[in-house]
């Protein structure tokens, strides 16, 4: 009797949905049915709003059942018993699962293993074309990996978009021979955001290869991944994987037998949003106080430890083995402008079909929302969409023509940051998001620099004479003046793109502050 | 019965010993007290300065700086809601709400009783099956107003 192979997802947000209870009530009723099954437990497609999605392979297929819960498991398990998975009829059936148009129509290059492979299985890893990149970069000359990295035109995901290979190349024309490092930001706070999680959680080897391969590139041997400890799931998978690639040599003193070292380790952090500015997360991995430096020197030149350090994003680095295994060319032709190779878009907020969503920069904010995301999940009109996390701007309706790329979001006053869209219905008080931003940073700003420091408490306490309707056009130009300062004054992104939410929610949603109608105008110009 | 072990400098010094050749160590010792006591005591500050050789002020600021570290043992169970940005957009505010009036507290502190300490978090990165909770370390997603009035009901609230 075969086997019939069944993954439900070990994803945090599928686990968050019960997905572990799940896989054991279908282990209890395939044991009760005397159905024999293999459960797997994968990454998550990404098409959130199915999960827990658990599949069945039929003849290489792979179909789809979800929103699953365990009430769900005897019905479906009988029906397997006298059936396929094709032809089971369900109420929870979706079919084919690449064949559902939001997966269909997505181009995965970092996510192409995510939930089709066991992610902890460094041979499921290898047969989906794991490692092949490294295998690439040991036969290259360091400045030649450099050259790949930068020729493909990856930008840094974290956000602020300054080019991978650019900062690879700095940090390898650094002498030689002293300990230098590659850390890898997993300090993913910015609400809407979770595709770093996913791909730790989904797809963890990717991220090690990728590390692995910066090493080699400038020549550093010891490389931290700094993970937010909101994220036990992934610390989990981390260090599963990290292990295997232990075991199997593709980490250690000779990795692949080769001469070349690389030791990896996770690092927790420890629910400070400011260490995932790259200088606060250095101080908080050298066991300090997570306040952000001066730049120069850049980490670069002096970062861990005052070492050369490259210092990326989990999406930069997943993004690597592609590059090195298909070529700086591939990853280039995808892409517009200067916003090259793929993004993996996070849905999130008040949409029907929140997810993640790779494809090439380009889309535009609007298919993203109405199309892919399918509206609203209350069903009510959009009234904003904030992206790039809480530093983002809030977009009205008016903007959605805006596509995903780089330079096109300064353009409008925003930013794509680390690719989170988080979708408001019109019950949004955009007033109260401001104050929320003002608020959020006056409680995570590590208090270096005053504009942030005491800008972002001022900032809140004028909101609320504002929506107090206290002088509101008084009130309003010292919110425009705080939001000036702390945009030129700041030491770093939180106090400098706090001005964001705070303006865009001003700019383009007066009427919520209390703005006459007459300066609407004057304000949308 | 206590989840946690009681503070003694002699465990501390053995938790510091445990991880003192590691790089940049502070963050990992302070973890894993966390881990063992629930909370970092004010009097394992100067345990914890002296095995490093570090100054106290040095352990004190960054147990202080960040929001994970306790000084104090929270309540029996701990309640974290999310109030970012993806959550509000589903809702979250009047989860909060709920839960403060059934626990009788503002959000971040423990309830008379000591059974629940309800803080705000700021992202599970479970936006798109908002809003999120953890629940003694347990993720939920799509949090309604009954599953947390069961939630609340568990945890003896």
């Amino acid at each position: 009797m075969t086997m019939t192979r069944i993954f439900v997802p070990r994803d945090a947000a599928a686990v968050a949905c019960g997905a572990d209870d799940v896989a054991a009530a279908i282990a209890a009723s395939a044991k009760k049915n005397n159905v024999a099954v293999e459960i797997i437990r994968n990454g998550s497609r990404g098409m959130l709003w199915l999960e827990p999605l658990i599949e069945i392979e039929d003849a290489g297929v792979r179909y789809g059942f979800g929103p699953f819960e365990v009430s769900d498991a005897d019905a479906l398990i009988s029906a397997l018993a006298k059936s396929t998975a094709k032809n089971i009829k369900h109420k929870l059936a979706v079919g084919a699962v690449e064949q559902i148009p939001f997966f269909k129509s997505q181009t995965r290059l970092t996510f192409a293993r995510c939930g089709i492979t066991d992610p902890v299985s460094l041979a499921d890893y290898k047969a989906h074309g794991g490692y092949k990149g490294l295998e690439k970069a040991l036969k290259l000359k360091p400045a030649e990996i450099c050259k790949q990295v930068k020729d493909s035109g990856l930008r840094g995901r974290g956000g602020a978009g300054f080019p991978t290979g650019i900062k690879w190349q700095t940090v390898h024309d650094t002498p030689m021979g002293q300990q230098k490092y590659i850390v890898c930001n997993a300090d993913e706070g910015d609400s809407g955001t979770f595709a770093d999680r996913m791909i730790m959680e989904g797809d963890p080897f990717v991220l090690i290869e990728g590390m692995t391969i910066a090493g080699l590139a400038v020549g550093a041997t010891r490389g931290y991944i700094y993970l937010r400890s909101e994220y036990p799931h992934a610390q989990i998978a981390l260090n599963q994987a990290i292990e295997a690639a232990k075991s199997a040599g593709y980490l250690g003193d000779k990795i692949c037998g080769t001469k070349n070292a690389f030791h990896l380790e996770v690092r927790m952090g420890a629910g400070a949003y400011v260490c995932g500015e790259e200088t606060s997360l250095l101080e908080s991995l050298e066991g300090k106080r997570g306040l952000v430096r001066a730049k120069p020197p850049l980490p670069a030149h002096k970062g861990l430890f005052d070492q050369p350090t490259v210092i990326n994003n989990v999406l930069s680095l997943a993004a690597v083995p592609f590059i090195l295994s298909e070529g700086a060319k591939a990853y280039f032709d995808y892409g517009m402008g200067r916003s090259r190779g793929t993004m993996p878009i996070q849905l999130a907020g008040n949409l029907k079909q929140g997810g993640l969503y790779e494809t090439a920069f380009g889309i535009t904010l609007g298919e993203l929302v109405d199309t892919i995301g399918g509206g609203t999940v209350t069903g009510k009109p959009v009234k904003a969409v904030q992206v790039g996390g809480p530093l983002g701007a809030y977009f009205p309706r008016q903007l959605f023509d805006t596509p995903f790329d780089y330079e096109a979001f300064t353009a409008k006053d925003g930013l794509i940051g680390h690719g989170g869209v988080v979708v408001f219905d019109e019950t949004a008080n955009m007033a109260k998001m401001a104050r929320f931003a003002f608020e959020f940073c006056a409680v995570e700003s590590c208090g270096k620099c005053t504009p942030c420091r005491i800008g972002a408490v001022r900032g809140r306490e004028t909101v609320e004479k504002v929506m107090a309707g206290e002088n509101v056009e008084a009130n309003l130009l010292v919110v425009e003046d705080l939001c000036n300062t702390m945009k030129f004054g700041s030491l770093c992104a939180l106090g400098g793109f706090t001005p964001y939410p705070v303006m865009s929610a001003l700019t383009h949603f007066p009427k919520d502050f209390g703005r006459p109608a007459k300066k609407f105008a004057e304000a949308a110009e | 019965m206590s989840l946690y072990e009681p503070w003694s400098a002699e465990r501390t010094r053995s938790i510091v010993a445990a991880h003192k050749d590691r790089e940049g160590p502070l963050m990992e010792i302070l973890h894993a007290a966390m881990h063992a006591f629930g909370h970092v005591p004010e009097d394992a500050v100067p345990v914890i300065a002296q095995e490093l050789n570090l100054s106290r002020a040095e352990v004190h600021g960054v147990v202080t700086f960040y929001h994970d570290f306790r000084r104090e043992l929270p309540g029996k169970h701990v309640l974290k809601l999310c109030r970012a940005e993806a959550c509000q957009s589903m809702g979250c505010d009047a989860l909060v709400e709920q839960a403060e009036k059934r626990l009788g507290v503002e959000c971040g502190n423990t309830s008379a009783d000591g059974r629940v300490t309800l803080e705000p978090i700021y992202c599970l990165g479970l936006c798109a099956t908002a809003p999120s909770a953890m629940i003694d370390g347990k993720i939920v997603g799509r949090l309604t107003a009954s599953k947390l009035d069961t939630i609340l009901k568990d945890a003896g609230a």
